[in-house]
Order: structure tokens, then sequence, then C-alpha cells
């Protein structure tokens, strides 16, 4: 079993080692992959060149790396408050019910100026409530999050199916989907590019892109630059020295959860009224998990965040273009990374610490550094 | 060192022809800077009953953790019967013919006694006949040795006394021939400890060998044979108890530092500025911790709370910084009454010009993964000029905690370096920085100095006398006897959750103090509302 | 839960042997709940990342080598009757039939499931003869409230959780078998469709005991076969009863009994905490 830990300098504590477990799950699925009779150095070629190789490929990435960063940033500002949120896939959901419900309320009575920013708070405060209940029941009750969050999930799919087929449905149509917003659309990328003179193919990427970048530096700044933040932060890293600050941990609770579903809902945003322009089921396609993925990936702060929303926006582009090129292949090759990062970043992050504890102990070169860094300490 | 150090178990030989039950040679341990144990050797005869004496933090426990195989050694040798023994881990130790009592109860809570008592020794892989044995067993055992605990009770609804006792029968049915009581009086009113004494008198008669953890004189004084002295991970004297007192074991178990040269101004005490009044406290089994606790500190006054650690003064502390919620009697500070009916938070309690050093620092007083910034605002961080409407001012912030690591010489000055990675001086230098900085009325201080070094301990203390001599009103708690003493105007010496006497701080010595703490000072006067404040 | 699924009804479409696919089925669920104990009890990892990383990455690989064997879609082939655990008819079924109220229970009760149906039956007696009789159960059910008590008694508390999470994969194994080629004929993406949640949810339900679990499965069984039969029923003054509603019972029910808001349902209290001998 590992011993008592070594300590050893930051840029391998922050840097190499989460490195090596992405590396290692990338490794693990290059196996996988070499497995199904593929070959995996022309496997990522492919994805490589189907992520970024092309305008629209580019625009199709940053769709993906959109949602990624809003659930990877919900999942990340409850970590920071100690709390586990598996409830992205369902508050996403839920927010996007919210748009959905705005616009159709709303769509012909408002001017799109106003009706937008209703629809992205509605967004807001549909996620934010869906998360709310199981992060009350936990600060209140005792309810364990992870198990509550869970089971929201599937309470938000059922209600949505059930919205979708009896309430909600087009009037004559036959597939559960809304009817189709008359206003309140947000514009596509490639439509604002198409009116300064740069033609791109359409690519569902739409203006929640800003609004995502936007969320990451308001979530650092919250985090970091203000009084909650900082009390969040405590209660995550020392509840009882939060409680000695002064910070009600019952409320924080609720507030932390309350600010991770909203950011999840903001997914709802992109996909309801940024592209499908109607409400329509599973518009969440396990975004929610991919959040866990980026967040622990991310090391939970906003920069990495970005970061790994990135990666897996690459991920998620390249492996359809990857099923298409092989058709050994399929789009899931992606969820499987998915899972293998999780895994090595989250679960086994103690795998290659001792590899690297022995490493460091037996280069001398590095030893100075940690004698100094000791010494600093 | 005292000369009491010189008589170093090692260097006595064993009573009698028969080898000695147990015998430790010179055990060392560590825990990363802390060296728990240090060259420990001591030897304890076949069917005594031996005790182990010294304050918390002397290293008694890990020294039988060790016996027990809860933790290694790093060094040294463990003999049972002569013979040289492995004890990697508490397998090794029941086959050894160990048992150990621990201080917390190592029970499963939803079982019943006899499930405990089988767990391990189940006698075959079907639970049916080894409970039948077990049952018969338990019966015996209760008849032999007085040990009635009813076999289908469910332990988590037993009376701690008697959860004890299927921790004593667990190692007796085990084959234990040596029974480690780890603090066995901790949790026990005074009837149930006289019980466990007979109890233990009965092991003794059959043959048992007890060896007894404790801080209590009057157990030591009790129930013994013979006695080691713990202080600082070391054996420091070992003694028949016919042939020493209360007296000489206080002194060896407090032991006889020089104290501390603090220029001390007199003492000019101005206007209450804390008083508590009939509080009291029970944990969450429904167990007294704090019973109708008075007293009152006056402005420019440092009132001390002596005490062996665990008799309340934690909770006290927790109570008064406003963490645990009031529950009876009331406290008067800064103008505001507060009850249970109107009670106040840490942050309504800094407001009302309450700082706290929590005894605890890892636990209350930082959060490691703060940078020293973030650390030295914490409390505070909802005040000017550190927060500017949502938004906390970094530069402030960083230019504070510059300027206290500056003015209370705070080690590396790095105001962006993690708080756990500055030494624990470094840190309660941080911590007090930060409490004083905010001038408060009424400072509460918990053991300032504990894991800090000596150069450390000095500036804290001279620090501390400098607010008093301001008009600061302070209440001190120390399980340090030499610090209490040379730093308070007032001591009160708080025992079983009460107070339980009080001495002036300049005529108090460490004999009246230690006995007091231990509760066995004759003139000890009965807590009484009036007298205290 | 899922794994074993797929492996069931690939191993059974290539070998068309059931009792080789229900093996193959086991031994996946097995390695992969080790992959959860390496993680969680050596390497002392949180058990929530590592059984949310092992579902999802399960979701990904059988439809990844579902597709690489198959060509299917992420399904796998329909699988011949000799290839599954099929109905078993118990001897005199038919012949009691139309005996009055004995015949149908004996018939089309008792008598029509398959092997694995039995085994689950029988599963739950075991389980609770185990749990509650043996010394293995004893230990088991002392090591979820109180590890230290455990170590303390002299017993390896690793040793003891690696036991419990292999027996973990082997019954989900079977279950993951069951649905693949026994309750249905193929395997198909995602096929368990919350299922291990809602055992999850039937064992707080049943708090944390065998046969209350058993009448919590029950129960929620019942609502699934409400719900399906009630799929476009009406009846008299509500309009038609959505079946969402119902399917949505077992996790509404449960967060409300978490809640405490129906009973309490007291978790061992060491539940999902690694231990940690010395700091």
């Amino acid at each position: 079993m590992s011993g008592p830990r070594r300590p050893l300098p930051g840029w391998i504590d922050i840097g190499l080692i989460p490195l090596a477990n992405v590396l290692l799950a990338f490794f693990v699925a290059g196996l996988i992959v070499l497995a199904i009779g593929a070959n995996p150095l022309e496997a990522v070629r492919i994805m490589l060149v189907g992520a970024l190789g092309y305008p629209e490929a580019i625009g199709y990435t940053l769709y993906y790396t959109t949602n990624f960063i809003f659930t990877g940033l919900a999942v990340a500002i409850a970590f920071h408050a100690g709390l586990f949120n598996i409830g992205g896939e369902g508050q996403a959901y839920i927010g996007g019910l919210g748009v959905g419900l705005t616009v159709l309320a709303l769509d012909a009575s408002i001017p799109p100026v106003l009706l937008i920013p209703l629809a992205i708070l509605a967004a807001a405060a549909f996620g934010a409530a869906w998360a709310a209940v199981p992060g009350y029941l936990q600060a209140y009750r005792g309810s364990h999050i992870v198990i509550t969050t869970i089971m929201f999930n599937f309470i938000a799919a059922a209600l949505m199916v059930y919205l979708m087929v009896n309430v909600l449905i087009a009037p004559g149509s036959m597939s559960p989907e809304s009817r189709e917003f008359a206003v309140g659309h947000l514009p596509f990328v490639h439509e604002m590019l198409g009116r300064i003179g740069f033609v791109m193919g359409p690519t569902p990427l739409n203006l929640s892109i800003l609004g995502a970048a936007l969320c990451c530096v308001l979530v650092w700044a919250f985090l970091w630059r203000t009084p909650w933040g900082y009390e969040l932060r405590a209660l995550g890293h020392n509840p009882s020295a939060a409680v000695y600050a002064g910070v009600n941990p019952r409320r924080m609770i609720v507030l932390a959860m309350a600010l991770s579903g909203a950011l999840a809902g903001f997914v709802g945003v992109n996909e309801v009224i940024g592209v499908h322009h109607r409400l329509i089921l599973n518009f969440t396609a396990g975004y929610g998990f991919t959040g866990i993925a980026v967040a622990l990936m991310g090391r939970s702060h906003p920069v990495g965040i970005v970061l790994a929303s990135l990666l897996f926006g690459i991920l998620h582009q390249g492996g359809a273009e990857l099923a298409f090129e092989i058709p050994t292949i399929t789009r899931e090759m992606v969820v499987v990374i998915q899972g293998l990062v999780i895994l090595f970043s989250g679960a086994l992050a103690h795998l290659s610490r001792p590899w690297f504890e022995r490493a460091f102990s037996a280069i001398p070169a590095l030893r100075p550094a940690a004698a100094a860094d000791a010494k600093g300490a | 060192m005292s000369p009491a150090s010189a008589v170093v178990a090692s260097t006595l030989t064993p009573e009698g022809v028969a080898p000695p039950a147990i015998e430790l040679r010179s055990i060392d341990k560590s825990f990363g800077p802390v060296h728990a144990n240090c060259d420990v050797s001591l030897s304890i005869a076949k069917g005594s009953i031996t005790g182990i004496i010294g304050e918390n933090g002397a290293g008694k426990s890990t020294l039988m953790s060790i016996l027990y195989g809860l933790y290694t050694a790093d060094g040294g040798e463990i003999r049972i019967g002569g013979e040289l023994a492995h004890i990697r881990n508490p397998h090794d130790a029941i086959t050894a013919g160990i048992g150990m009592v621990h201080q917390h109860f190592m029970l499963v809570d939803t079982f019943t006694v006899l499930e405990n008592v089988a767990l391990g020794v189940e006698q075959g892989a079907i639970l049916k006949r080894g409970f039948a044995a077990a049952r018969r067993e338990l019966e015996r055992l209760a008849h032999e040795y007085g040990l009635r605990v009813d076999p289908d009770a469910i332990v988590g609804e037993l009376p701690v006394g008697d959860q004890q006792r299927v921790e004593i029968l667990k190692a007796l049915y085990r084959g234990a021939t040596v029974l480690i009581l780890d603090e066995p009086t901790a949790v026990l009113t005074p009837q149930e400890t006289d019980q466990l004494f007979c109890i233990l008198e009965a092991l003794k008669t059959r043959g048992t060998t007890v060896i007894l953890i404790t801080h209590k004189l009057r157990e030591i004084m009790a129930v013994t044979d013979a006695v080691y002295v713990m202080r600082h991970g070391r054996i420091v004297a070992r003694r028949r108890t016919a042939e020493t007192g209360r007296e000489e074991l206080a002194e060896l178990m407090v032991g006889r530092k020089v104290r501390l040269n603090l220029q001390k101004t007199t003492f000019t005490p101005g206007a209450p500025a804390l008083v508590v009044e009939g509080v009291g406290l029970r944990d969450s089994r429904g167990v007294k911790v704090l019973e109708d606790i008075n007293f009152t500190v006056r402005a420019g006054e440092i009132v001390g709370i002596a005490g062996v650690s665990g008799n309340g003064q934690s909770e006290l502390l927790e109570v008064l910084a406003g963490i645990r919620p009031l529950k009876a009697g009331r406290i008067i500070v800064g103008g505001r009454e507060i009850t249970p009916g109107s009670p106040a938070d840490p942050a309504a309690m800094r407001t009302l010009g309450v700082g706290h050093v929590p005894e605890d620092r890892h636990r209350y007083g930082m959060v490691g993964a703060f940078n020293a910034c973030e650390t030295s605002i914490l409390g505070y961080h909802n005040e000017t000029p550190f927060r500017k409407r949502c938004l906390h001012d970094h530069a402030i912030m960083a230019d504070h905690c510059a300027s206290l690591m500056e003015r209370y010489d705070v080690r590396p000055r790095q105001p962006y370096l993690k708080s756990a990675n500055f030494s624990g001086g470094n840190q309660q230098k941080l911590i007090l920085a930060r409490e004083l900085a905010r001038q408060p009325k009424i400072l509460l201080v918990g053991q300032p100095t504990r894991g800090v070094d000596i150069g450390a301990i000095e500036f804290i203390n001279r620090q501390l006398i400098a607010i008093r001599d301001a008009g600061c009103a302070i209440l001190l708690v120390s399980v340090e006897l030499d610090e209490v003493m040379s730093l308070a105007d007032r001591i009160l010496v708080m025992y079983g959750g009460r107070i339980v006497g009080e001495v002036p701080g300049d005529t108090a010595d460490e004999r009246t103090l230690g006995l007091m703490m231990t509760n066995s000072w004759p003139g000890v006067a009965r807590p009484d509302a009036t007298a205290m404040s | 839960m899922l794994a074993g699924a797929f492996v069931a009804a690939s191993v059974a479409a290539v070998t068309a042997s059931a009792w080789l696919a229900l093996g193959a089925a086991i031994l996946i669920a097995v390695a992969l709940a080790l992959l959860h104990g390496v993680a969680c009890i050596t390497y002392r990892g949180n058990q929530v990342v590592s059984g949310v990383a092992i579902n999802i990455l399960v979701s990904g690989l059988t439809i990844v080598f579902g597709m690489a064997w198959f060509q299917r879609g992420g399904q796998t082939p329909p699988l011949p009757p000799d290839a599954r655990f099929m109905p078993i008819e118990w001897p005199g079924a038919s012949a009691l039939h139309g005996v009055p109220l004995v015949g149908p229970v004996y018939a089309d009760l008792i008598s029509g499931h398959n092997m694995l149906v039995y085994l689950a039956l029988l599963a739950v007696p075991l389980t609770y003869w185990v749990v509650n009789d043996t010394r293995f159960g004893l230990r088991l059910r002392a090591v979820g409230e109180s590890p230290l008590a455990v170590d303390t008694a002299g017993i390896s508390v690793a040793w003891l959780r690696y036991r419990a999470v292999l027996i973990c994969g082997v019954l989900t194994g079977i279950a993951g078998a069951y649905l693949s080629i026994a309750q249905n004929a193929a395997f198909s993406r995602d096929m368990t469709a919350g299922q291990g949640y809602i055992a999850l949810a039937a064992m707080i339900f049943g708090k944390w005991r065998p046969l209350p679990a058993l009448g919590a499965c029950l129960m929620f069984g019942l609502l699934d076969a409400i719900a399906i039969r009630l799929q476009g029923v009406r009846l008299g003054g509500f309009g038609e009863v959505p079946v969402q509603f119902i399917q949505v019972l077992p996790y509404v029910l449960t967060v409300a009994l978490l809640a405490g808001f129906i009973g309490k349902a007291t978790a061992p209290r060491a539940i999902g905490v690694p231990y940690e001998k010395e700091h």
C-alpha cells in the first residue's frame, strides 16, 4: 500500500501528474482502438483533421465546447463547495425547459431584444431551482447529494417526456417536439461572419459561446474575487474553518448548488434558442456527465475547464468524423475516452503519484529544487 | 530535564524471577516532525496493575498503539513473557494475548453485545455454533469477574460504562492475558469508575496483567502497583505506587520548566468585558461537557484556564466564540446579552469585538488551501477595507497581509504562499496577527503555543501581554501549566466541565494547580455561582 | 450490469451457449468491480467518481465493441432460443392449468419463468442468510459500520471490502446476462436504462435489508408493469394517467425517503469512506 506522502514540487503536482493521468487515459483508449482492429495513430489524425481541419469542423467543435464549458463550470463550482453535483444533466434539461416555456409563451408578444434575456434568465432560474432542491435536502435534511442529484436526473427526464408528449407537442406533429419558435433565436456565428464577408458553411455554433466565455470570467471572479466565493471555497476546503469564519454552511450549500444548476441550465440556452429553435427530447445528450470529466481534468479552474472543454469538443466532433471514416469505430469511442479520463484523473488520481515520488527521489538533479521548496514551506 | 529522568526503566531489574509480562526496549516513533515516542523502555510484571501517567500528548496512547499493532515502531523491540515479539497488526497482538480497551470504543454500535464480542473470533463460518459458545463464555466471565452485560442488548443503546465492559469482555474472550486500558475513566461517572476498579482488581487476582493509561493521579494511587511517568515522548520516572505520592507524581508529570522570563507590568483591571453566567452544554450523546460555568474577564486582564485537556475547555471556547450554540446560561459581551433565545454566530461575535485564536488552528484557524493573504482575513472577509461592494480588494488584502507578516515576523514573507506550507509557528503568528490586527476588546486564545518553536513562543507571549496592557480582556486556555502561570493574572482550574478552583496568577504554584487539575486537592472549592465573579 | 449484458449477448451470439455467456458476463462484471475496488480501496479514490467513470466508460465501450464486432448500430445479433435462458415449464403445469385457483397460480405465476428469475428469487434468502447468519456476513456488516472496530479485532478491512465488491460484480454480471439473454434476445445500447440506479433506490427503500429490498423491487416492478398496462388507458375522472408519473415514482419515493419524509433509512455509517490507518 502507499506509504506516507512525500512532498513534491508544485510543477509536478499541478502540471505533470494531471498530464500523466490524461495521457494514461488516452493510452488505454489507444489500446482499445487497437483491440478493435484500427490504427490508433491514424484515428488521432482523422480526429484532429475532422475537428480542426476546416472552418465548419471548428464551428462544430466550438459548439460542443460551449456546452462543456457550462457543465464543467457547473460541476466545478459545486466541487469548490465540497459538493459532488452529478445532476448537471437534469439541470441542463430543466434549464432548457425554462427557455422553451418562456419563448413559447411570449414569442408572439415580446420583441427578441427582451425575449432573449428573459429566456436566459429562465434557463438560470429553472436550472438553479432544479439543483437547489437536492442542495436544500443535503443541507437541511442530510440526504446524500450524489444520490438525490442522480434521482433528479431521472425525474427531469421523465418530466420532460411527459411534457413533450402530452403538453408541449406541436399540434399535428407525430414526433414529440414543440412548435418552432417564431422569434428569439440566437444568431448563428456563420451568419454573423457571413455578414462581415467571411463565408463558411452552416454550423450549430451560435452566440452562446460568448456567454460561455463570459461565464468563465464571472465564475473566476466570483470564486476568487468576491466574499461569497471566498466563503464558498472556505466551506469546500475546510467546513470547520468556514463556520469559525462566520459562514452559514447550510445557506452556502444551497447557494452553491443553485449557482451550479444555473450554469448547467445555460446548456439549454445553447441548445434550445441557439440550435434547435424548439423544444425537443434529449437535447442534453450526456453533456452533463461530460462536465464531470471536464471539471476533473480542468482541476475546477476556469482556465483548465476551457482547455478541457476544448479537448472534449475536439473529441466529440473528431469522434463523429472518425465514425464516418473508419466504420469499425463509433462516436461512442468519445464516451469511452471520457470515462477513462474520469477514471484516471479522478478515481485513480493517486495511481501515478508513487511513480513520480520514486523518480523524483531517484534523480538527484531534481532534488535541490525540492529542498528549496521544502524550505520555502 | 528533571533529575528524575535519569531513572530509566531499562536500568531496573525485573521484579521477581519470572520474566516480565511485557518489556519494551528503546521504542521510537515519529509522525512527520513530531517525535511521539523517544527511546521508551519499560517492563511490566506479570499479574500487576501498572499505570502509565502523563499529560495529553506525552506519547502514552502512541506507545500502547504500538504495543497493540495499530502503529509500527520506527525502532526498538517488544518482548512478551521474555520472548521477542513481532507485532505488525492487531491480529498479532491478539494472538500474543494482548487486549486493548481504547479511549474511543472500537465497537459496532448497531450490533448486539454478543456480535461485538464474537467479531473476529467467530469459530467457524456459520455463526450459530460460535454464538452459542460465546454466550456460554460470556456467562462464565460475567460470573467470574462481575462483568454483567445483557448479551442481546444493542451496544449503541447501552450506557457508556456498559460499553466499556463490552470492550473488556471482548479482550478477555480473545484470551487476553495482558489488558491495556487507555484513559478508561475519561467517560465514566465516579460510580462507574469504582466498579471498573473492582473489575481490574478481580482481573489481577486471576493473573491478568493490566496496563492503565491515565492522566488522573487519583486513579494511579487507587489501583496501581507501579507507575511510569511520561513527558514529551519519554519515560521520565518509574515509581512503586506505595513509595510515591500525588505531589511527587504531579510534579513529574507536569515537569519543572523554568518560567519564561516575561516583563509583566502590574495588573490594572478595568470594567468587566466578558461575563459568563451559568453556561452549560451537553454533547450529542447527552453527556454534560460544561456545567454551570461562571466567571468574568475584565479589560486589561488575562484570565487563564488551566486543566487537563478534555475537561471542557475546548467546548467553553467554542461556545464563547459562537461556534457552538449556547444552550444554557448567558454571556454578556460588548453591551449585548447572549442567551439561548438570542444566540450569536461567530460573525456576530466578531462584530461585538471578540477575537478568537482557536485551539486547533488546522481545523478552525485557517484553510490550508488558501494563500496567506486569504487566511489573513478569514472571519473578517466581509469587512472594510477588504470588501468593496461585491468584490474583495486583493491589493489591500496583500498589503494587509504583508504588513502583518512584517509586524509579527511571519516567514517567509510571501502573501501568496499556501497557508499549509508555512511552519506551525508561522501559521500561529499569522492567525494571532489577524485577530490582533482588528484590536479586539476581548480575545479568546486557545493553546497559543502548541506546536510552536521556542522563539515564536516568547514572541507570542509578549504580544499577548502587550494587548492586555492596551486594555484587551484575554481568556487564555492552555494545557501548558507554565504558560498559564506566566501569563495569567488569575487562573481558573477546570475539571469535568466545571470550574473547580481559582488562584491568583502571582501566587500560583505548580503543585497546587496540578492537584486541582486532577481534582485531588483537598481544599478545592466546589463551584459556587457567586464566588467566581 | 451493462457490461454483463453486452458480454453475455456477445458470447451467446458467438458460442450459442447461454451458460458460457453467463460465465463471461460474471467475469467481466467482476473485473469491473475489481477496478472499482482497486480505485477505491487500494488507491482510496472517490467512490462516486470511480462509479461514474465506470458507468460512462462501459456505456461507451459496449457500443464501440458492439459496432466493431457486429456492425448493427451497437446491437448484438438476435439470439436463437437455445442460446438464451428460456422459460422453464414446471412439471404438470399444463395439466394443472384447469384446476381452479391453484392451477393458474401454479402454471402462470410459479411456472414458466427462466432460470435466472428463480436464481434471483433464491438470491434473496441466500443473501439474507449470508448477511445475518455467517461469519462473513457479520464482518461485512461490521466493516460498513466501523472499519476501525474490525481492524482492532484483527481482521483485514481491505480484504473484506474487496470480497464485498467481488460479490457485487457476480450479482450485477448475472443481472446483465438476464437482461440480454433471458428477458431479451439481444443487447441494445444502454439497455440497462438506469436499472442499476433503481436497484440503489430499492436498497435504500428496503432500508439496507434483503427482504424489504425484495419488497421494494417487487413494488418497483409492479409500478413498471402498471405503467405499461396504463399506456393509453383512460381512468374515469382523471383522464389519461401519464405513464411517466408512474415510471418516475421509484426515484421520487427514494428522494422522499432520503429526505426523511417517509421513515428514515439509516445507511451504514462508514459507507463511502476510504479506510486510512496512519495519517
